[in-house]
C-alpha cells in the first residue's frame, strides 16, 4: 500500500487555482522533498493530505480519506505545520502530559531522553523558550510518537544553521527508519538534499518533477563548459545555463555522461540548481533566475 | 497558585493516578479539560481572589461589631454577627466573578487558538473537532459552576470559622452561630442555581459565545455583541416590538422560577422544587437553540485556520 497515493487532486480557492490536478504517490519508507516556490500549492497539498482542508479529487493517506477519516488518521500521522505553534503559555512538561494524555502511541520516557539532551527544563514556559528550543521541543514530541507519516512543512524556517543541521541530524538518527514515511517541505534546499530518497518540485499547482534521487543522479548531469566548447554543448540542447567564474555550467536532460565528459567536468547537479532549472523554465525565464 | 499544573481546584492531584480510571475514548476529553484549565488559570484564580477579599471584609466587619458590642450580648449573635445576608451577597459575587470569567473564556475559547495559531499543533493530535468544542463548552457550563459552587462553599464556611476565632471569649455562644445559621440551607440553593441557571439556561448564550469565536475574523467580542444588537434594532423599527431584546434579557437574567439568589432566599423549600424550571418552554428551546449553534461550531472548527 502506497503511504500517500493522490489521483487528480485539485483545490480552488475563489477563481485562484492551488491545486490543479496533482498526481503523486509515496511509497511508504520513503523521505520526499516537495518543493515549489512560493504560492506554488505545497501548503495546500499539505493541508489536503493532513485533512485540514477540504479538496477535489481522490487522496488516500495511509489508505485513508484524510477529509472524512481525519480522527482515526491522525493517530498514524504527525506533523509540524509551521515553528512556534507550540502554545504559549504551555510549560514544557505540560506539553509532555498532554501530548500523553491524548495520544495512545506517543513514549513519554522517549521524549524526556530527547529532551535531556537539550537544555529545555520542564518547569520552563514555552513562551520563554528560544525559537530554536522550542522547535528541540516540538521534534522530541513528534519523535517520541511512533507514527507511520510524519509531515514537516518549513520546519527549521528561522532557525539559525546550527538548529538546523541537528534538526535533520537527530530526525535521520534517531526518529527515521524504513517503515516511516516523512514529507517535507522547505525552501533551505541544500540542507536537506543529502537526506532525502525522493524529490518533487511543484510549480502552479501542478507536480513539474517526481523522481527518486538515484535517479535524479542518473538522469541530470551537470558540466562546467571551458568558453571554447560553449557551442558544441548548447548542440545538445542543456535545459540551463548559467555563468559562473571561469565559464559556463550546463545542465542537461537524459543525454550521454561520456559524450558530455567530452565537454568539460560532469557531475550531478544540486537540487536547487535543478530547480532554478525545471521552475525556471516553466516561468519563461530560462536564465538568469535567482540565484 | 504557582503550581497548575498539580494544584487544579476540583481535579485530582496526580494526573497519572487518575488516568487510567478514565475510560480510553474519555481520555482525550479529559486531558482537553486539564489543559483549558492550564491555559485559562483566570478561571479559577478570579473567584479565589475575589473570595479572599469578600472573607478580609467579613473579618473586619465581625471585629468592629464585636468591638461595639460592649459586653451586651445580641440576641441572636448568628443573626448580628454573620447574617445570612452576608453569605449570599459573598456568594453571589463569587457565581458573579465566575459567570464574567466564563463568558470571557467561552469568547475567546476558539478564537484565541486561531490567533496564536496553537490549532494547528492542537490539530496534529488525535482529538476530534467535537472533542475539544465539546471540552470548551463544558467549561462553562459545569466546571466553573462547580469551581465557584466549591469556591463559595469554602469561603461560607471560613467565614464562620473566623466569625467563631473573633468571638470566642465574647460571650456568644459559638455552637449557636454554626447552628443558627442559613448558611448551610442557602449553599444548596446556589449549587441549584448554578448548575440550572449559570449552566443549563446560559447554554445558548455558551453556543452563540462559542460560534462566534470560532468564527470572528477579528474582534470577537464586537461579532458577539453586535447581531443582537442590530437584531433589536431592526425589529423595533420595523414591527415597533422589542421581543427580541426581551427574549435577550430573560436569557441574561434567568426564569422566573429558577430560583434566584436574591429573591429566593424568602421561599427556598417551593424554588428548589426543579419541576418549576424544567417546565419552563425557555429551557428546552435555549437547550434546542444551543445544540444548533454547537454543531455550527464543530464544523466551523473543522473549517477554520489559523489568523
Amino acid at each position: 500500500m502506497a503511504c500517500i497515493d493522490a489521483r487528480g487532486l485539485r483545490k480552488s480557492y475563489g477563481a485562484t487555482v492551488a491545486l490543479d490536478g496533482v498526481n503523486l504517490r509515496v511509497e511508504e519508507g520513503r523521505i520526499l522533498g516537495l518543493i515549489g516556490p512560493n504560492g506554488a500549492g505545497k501548503t495546500t497539498a499539505l493541508n489536503a493530505i493532513l485533512g485540514l482542508t477540504p479538496y477535489q479529487g481522490e487522496l488516500r493517506v495511509l489508505g485513508r480519506d484524510p477529509w472524512s477519516e481525519r480522527d482515526q488518521l491522525m493517530r498514524d500521522v504527525c506533523f509540524i505545520a509551521d515553528v512556534a505553534v507550540l502554545p504559549r503559555w504551555m510549560r514544557v512538561g505540560q506539553a509532555l502530559d498532554y501530548v500523553a494524555g491524548v495520544h495512545p502511541r506517543f513514549d513519554r520516557s522517549k521524549a524526556e531522553g530527547f529532551l535531556s539532551r537539550t537544555s529545555n527544563a520542564l518547569r520552563q514556559k514555552i513562551k520563554k523558550l528560544s525559537k530554536g528550543m522550542v522547535t528541540q521541543l516540538h521534534l522530541a514530541l513528534v519523535m517520541a510518537i511512533d507514527a507511520r507519516l510524519l509531515v514537516l512543512d518549513e520546519p527549521t524556517l528561522g532557525l539559525d544553521i546550527l538548529f538546523r543541521k541537528q534538526f535533520y541530524d537527530s530526525l535521520l538518527t534517531d526518529y527515521f527508519d524504513r517503515s516511516r514515511t516523512i514529507l517535507v517541505t522547505t525552501h533551505q534546499v541544500e540542507e536537506i538534499e543529502h537526506v532525502l530518497t525522493d524529490v518533487m518540485f511543484i510549480n502552479g499547482g501542478r507536480i513539474v518533477l517526481d523522481c527518486s534521487m538515484e535517479e535524479l543522479e542518473s538522469r541530470y548531469l551537470e558540466v562546467m563548459v571551458r568558453p571554447e566548447q560553449v557551442a558544441a554543448a548548447r548542440a545538445l540542447k542543456p535545459i540551463h545555463e548559467r555563468q559562473v567564474l571561469g565559464g559556463s555550467v550546463l545542465l542537461f536532460d537524459r543525454v550521454d555522461r561520456q559524450q558530455l565528459a567530452a565537454l568539460g567536468d560532469v557531475r550531478t547537479p544540486r537540487i536547487a540548481d535543478l530547480f532554478v532549472a525545471v521552475i525556471g523554465n516553466q516561468n519563461g525565464q530560462a536564465q538568469g533566475v535567482a540565484q | 497558585m504557582n503550581t497548575p499544573s498539580n494544584a487544579i481546584p476540583g481535579f485530582p492531584a496526580g494526573s497519572q493516578a487518575a488516568a487510567p480510571a478514565v475510560s480510553s475514548s474519555m481520555r482525550p476529553f479529559y486531558w482537553s479539560i486539564r489543559r483549558e484549565l492550564w491555559e485559562y488559570r483566570v478561571l479559577y484564580l478570579a473567584p479565589l481572589m475575589a473570595a479572599a477579599l469578600l472573607l478580609l471584609a467579613v473579618l473586619v466587619r465581625t471585629i468592629v461589631e464585636r468591638y461595639h458590642m460592649h459586653g451586651v450580648l445580641p440576641a441572636d449573635p448568628a443573626q448580628r454577627f454573620l447574617p445570612h445576608q452576608h453569605f449570599e451577597l459573598a456568594a453571589a459575587l463569587i457565581m458573579g466573578v465566575g459567570l464574567l470569567v466564563g463568558l470571557y473564556y467561552t469568547l475567546d475559547a476558539l478564537y484565541g487558538e486561531r490567533r496564536d495559531r496553537s490549532i494547528l499543533f492542537w490539530k496534529s493530535l488525535p482529538v476530534s473537532d467535537l472533542t475539544a468544542v465539546l471540552a470548551k463548552l463544558t467549561i462553562p457550563l459545569v466546571v466553573v459552576p462547580v469551581l465557584t459552587f466549591v469556591i463559595a462553599v469554602a469561603a461560607g464556611i471560613i467565614m464562620l470559622m473566623l466569625g467563631s476565632v473573633v468571638l470566642l471569649g465574647s460571650g456568644v455562644r459559638i455552637s449557636e452561630l454554626w447552628t443558627n445559621s442559613s448558611f448551610f440551607y442557602v449553599a444548596l440553593l446556589w449549587f441549584y442555581h448554578l448548575l440550572l441557571v449559570h449552566g443549563l439556561w446560559y447554554a445558548p448564550i455558551y453556543g452563540w459565545l462559542l460560534l462566534v469565536s470560532a468564527w470572528s475574523p477579528r474582534a470577537p467580542l464586537v461579532w458577539a455583541v453586535l447581531p443582537p444588537f442590530v437584531v433589536c434594532g431592526v425589529e423595533k423599527l420595523a414591527f415597533n416590538t422589542t421581543y427580541a431584546l426581551a427574549w435577550i434579557q430573560e436569557r441574561f437574567l434567568g426564569p422566573s422560577h429558577s430560583g434566584m439568589a436574591g429573591n429566593a432566599s424568602k421561599n427556598l423549600a417551593a424554588e428548589l422544587i426543579p419541576q418549576h424550571f424544567f417546565s419552563e418552554p425557555g429551557l428546552w428551546i435555549g437547550l434546542a437553540i444551543a445544540a444548533l449553534l454547537l454543531l455550527g461550531t464543530i464544523r466551523l472548527r473543522r473549517y477554520r485556520g489559523p489568523i
